[in-house]
């Protein structure tokens, strides 16, 4: 899919540093991704990936830079943005059903004091469709698998109905059926001219899934359409030269540590 | 199992808690000839009041995971309680400001040495509850050495008096209790939202960092309201029972509350009588005595949770699926 000059820039990111104790874990990051791609942000342990749209989302400060959404700040484009973080991010044995869950989708619409009632109930409902667990709605969220969890989520997020939606690692520990849903539902986000931007960990799957890709480590070392940015020679750029043919991640230097201990990933450091 | 009969099954612990309280107020009255007088249905009332606050409270404490914080915000209280009675008098609207101010800087100090050095959450919690308390004992035996009249008494801070509730506390106990339940109704879903997935609820635009601070305050006030009835080492039990032991029976926020609410209220008013019309027991461990069979009961009994369902579920799946495969062969 090529996007021309007449494709409206969807999130920009410009010059965008964050820094946890004194070290960068992301640093002077340049982004502008065209609305309607699918994007996946890919690079090794501790690169900033999580880090970079958290930032983007206000959820953690900025040192430096500026994002737009649209050309708008977050405050402006909020129900522009649709969010999708972490499963391991919640407590899976809160007291609460599933469609409970999607339907908190919908609290930041209904604003102070009301209540979701029939026609929240219904969006999520259909959310949950979607994802293929319409059987679970009233199943306590705790009796669900992972990847069960993963697509609550993402119904969750879908029924806010965003324009630009960001998820943080959703392929994480899923299961097969989980994995087609998550593409299938990608694919249909993007044939309504929505873009979506992954943090993504497998290097094998990212030319079938996405058209577009930022490779990051602290730095962005390159982003664009996937068959240019994704190249061995940028690969071996981005994972320090020890990626071969488009195996699993290598493990990332010592700057990547502070920001690794913040996403929760465990640092490799495999030969050390 | 359906949510319509996890729900009637917390209907019918609720109606076994009122059963067991009227027995229990029938038998006192009857078999030990105790009399329910005035002096005795305030400091009911009174506890149980206290008991519905704390038990509401204490379900989002509990999901939180902040029940240490409760602990070490009723220990913290203590040093407060001295200070405003060497400065005030024997006032218990300035005790109890004493306490919550004193309870503040204790938060305030752990949060700055969570966030400023390399210590973890608890270890700041245990360095500041320790050493708030110790300076509230030494504080308390100092004033006990003054020849000032008007302190006796005040050690009753540290395990709990109903017997000393007057009905001007049991009315702010309820003024307070019915202004966190309307905040309560009022923020429900915005209180529900933080609690689960604040960082969701942050990207949504929510005013996380507020919300959190309401629901802390409407948790701190509760503390504090309790401190003169419960005491400041076992109110964090007034906190937690409650809500652990409502947890075992419903998969549901509201109804989670609604049984909590129950649990306090039975476990802060059969407690309070207890110690009320026998001399010498302190409050504090009565409550708490009756809130931890709440809880014990609870755990070993609750279907689907309780430690007795489990093992009969799991005996059940061996008769089930072992003798068919193995026994069979």
């Amino acid at each position: 899919m090529t996007k021309n000059n007449a494709t409206p820039i969807a999130f920009t990111v410009s010059d965008l540093t964050v820094a946890y104790d004194g070290k960068p874990a992301v640093w002077d990051a340049d982004l502008a991704v065209p609305e309607g791609v699918l994007m996946a942000i890919v690079g090794p342990n501790g690169a900033g990936k999580s880090t970079l749209i958290k930032a983007a989302l206000n959820l953690i400060p900025r040192a430096a830079g500026t994002v737009r959404f649209y050309g708008k700040t977050y405050e402006q484009a909020r129900d522009l943005v649709g969010y999708v973080p972490q499963r391991g991010s919640v407590d899976w044995d809160f007291p609460t059903s599933v469609i409970d869950v999607v339907t908190m989708g919908l609290y930041g619409k209904l604003g102070w004091f009301r209540r979701p009632g029939k026609r929240e109930r219904a969006l999520a409902l259909q959310a949950l469709e979607q994802v293929g667990l319409g059987d679970f709605a009233d199943r306590q969220i705790s009796q669900l698998s992972g990847g069960q969890q993963q697509r609550t989520f993402l119904a969750r997020a879908l029924v806010q109905d965003a324009r630009i939606y960001f998820m943080d690692e959703p392929f994480a520990a899923v299961d097969a059926v989980t994995e087609r849903a998550i593409v299938a539902i990608l694919s249909e986000l993007r044939s309504r001219g929505k873009t979506v931007i992954v943090v993504h960990h497998d290097l094998q799957t990212v030319p079938e899934y996405f058209d577009w890709v930022t490779l990051l480590n602290i730095e962005v070392i390159a982003s664009g359409p996937t068959r240019e940015v994704f190249t061995q020679d940028l690969l071996n750029k981005t994972y320090g030269g020890r990626v071969a043919g488009l195996q699993a991640p290598a493990p990332s230097d010592d700057s990547a540590e502070s920001p690794a201990a913040y996403t929760g990933y465990a640092p490799a450091r495999a030969g050390s | 199992m359906t949510t319509l009969g996890r729900d009637q099954r917390v209907i019918g612990v609720i109606a076994v808690l009122a059963l067991v309280a009227i027995l229990f107020i029938g038998v006192s009255q009857t078999a030990w000839g105790i009399q329910y007088d005035y002096t005795l249905r305030t400091v009911a009332l009174g506890g149980a009041l206290l008991g519905v606050l704390t038990g509401v409270l204490g379900c989002f404490a509990v999901l939180r995971r902040e029940s240490l914080i409760g602990d070490a915000i009723s220990h913290a209280a203590l040093p407060g309680v001295g200070v405003a009675f060497l400065v005030a008098g024997r006032d218990l609207g300035a005790l109890l400001i004493g306490a919550g101010v004193a309870s503040w800087l204790g938060v305030q100090c752990v949060n700055a040495i969570t966030r400023t050095t390399r210590l973890k959450q608890d270890t700041a919690l245990g360095i500041v509850l320790a050493a708030w308390f110790a300076a509230g004992i030494a504080l308390l035996a100092y004033i006990q050495s003054t020849p000032n009249a008007s302190q006796a008494g005040l050690d009753k801070f540290i395990f709990g008096q109903a017997a000393a509730m007057l009905e001007s506390d049991v009315r702010l106990i309820a003024a307070a209790g019915g202004v966190a339940l309307v905040m309560i109704v009022l923020f429900w879903k915005e209180f529900k939202l933080v609690t689960f997935d604040p960082e969701f609820a942050q990207a949504n635009g929510f005013r996380v960092r507020f919300i959190t601070a309401l629901l802390s305050t409407l948790i701190v006030l509760a503390i504090i309201l309790g401190l003169q009835v419960a005491g400041v080492i076992l109110m964090v039990g007034m906190l937690i029972a409650p809500a652990t032991a409502a947890r075992q029976w419903t998969d549901r926020l509201d109804v989670m509350l609604v049984l909590s609410a129950a649990c306090g209220a039975f476990a802060g008013g059969i407690g309070a009588i207890i110690s009320a019309v026998s001399t010498n027991v302190p409050t504090g461990p009565m409550i708490i005595v009756v809130a931890s069979i709440l809880v014990a009961l609870s755990i070993a009994f609750a279907p689907g949770r309780g430690f007795v369902w489990t093992l009969l579920r799991k005996r059940a799946d061996r008769r089930r699926f072992a003798v068919p495969t193995i026994g069979g062969a």
